[in-house]
């Protein structure tokens, strides 16, 4: 339940500045002070957001010259797709549980 | 992999229940079976309601007598056939805008009149978020797939 929770995607998307920084990012890449100039947040929060980004695999960064560019992880959608399918292999595993139970307790 | 499949989930299982009774558990006892962090209320679910019509809603609510609508009837056909709307944004809260909606099919199969197969896809999964299939070129590598696929692993032997 924690592993589920601390790694959520949804959650790391679940703040504002963060998701003003996806956003962002959806754009074009990013160093991480263009993002600070844009948002009204101090840089060595937009850099705890995008550790935060980057630990949820929604985001990547790569070095150029003295900065770190940071853009969008392209399997970002492979990350989500991950969470609903978990969630649905957890439902249809409790259906199939409820559904085979004898009839008695339905009219 | 085309883009379609990496947009949708495609499950399905059998069950030993005939059509009728797979269909009628599926939609009116949702809330007994579908994973309990699925709550976007800030008080434990009393009840979840799946309103049986093309309309309606499928809502939880909550101890207090709140109320969360997160999904939207969009076609409704006992035994056979169910689509309903997810209106769940990847940040875990009711999404307003059903452009950013994703969309769930359940079909009801019966193969035997004691056995039905459940298949379900949740598709246009990519409208939650920005642009992602634009996003070609880039770091495919250790935090994407594996990584995930593990936790997923570690999930599913969790709920069996």
């Amino acid at each position: 339940m924690d592993t589920y929770r601390s790694t959520n995607v949804w959650d790391a998307l679940g703040d504002p500045t963060r998701r003003a920084i996806v956003e962002r990012l959806a754009e074009r890449p990013r160093a991480v002070g263009e993002l600070a100039a844009e948002l009204p947040v101090s840089r060595p929060a937009v850099s705890q957001h995008l550790k935060v980004l980057k630990n949820a695999g929604l985001v990547a960064e790569q070095p150029a010259g003295t900065r770190r560019i940071y853009r969008l992880n392209p399997a970002a959608l492979s990350v989500l797709r991950d969470q609903l399918d978990a969630f649905w292999a957890r439902a249809l595993t409790g259906y199939t549980d409820v559904v085979e139970q004898p009839e008695q307790e339905t009219p | 992999m085309t883009q379609t499949a990496a947009t949708r989930i495609r499950k399905q299982v059998v069950v030993e229940a005939p059509i009728t009774r797979a269909f009628a558990v599926f939609t009116e006892r949702l809330g007994d079976y579908k994973p309990a962090e699925h709550n976007l209320l800030r008080v434990p679910i009393a009840q979840t309601v799946f309103e049986p019509r093309v309309g309606g809603h499928i809502y939880d609510r909550g101890t207090d007598g709140s109320i969360c609508r997160w999904a939207r009837v969009l076609a409704y056909q006992p035994p056979e056939r169910v689509v309903f709307s997810w209106d769940i944004s990847p940040h875990w809260q009711l999404e307003t805008d059903p452009a950013h909606s994703s969309e769930v099919e359940v079909r009801f199969i019966a193969e035997t009149p004691r056995r039905t197969r459940v298949e379900l896809e949740h598709r246009n999964i990519d409208r939650h978020g920005p642009d992602w299939q634009s996003l070609s070129d880039g770091v495919a590598g250790a935090e994407g797939w594996p990584l995930y696929l593990e936790r997923y692993a570690a999930l599913l032997s969790e709920a069996s």
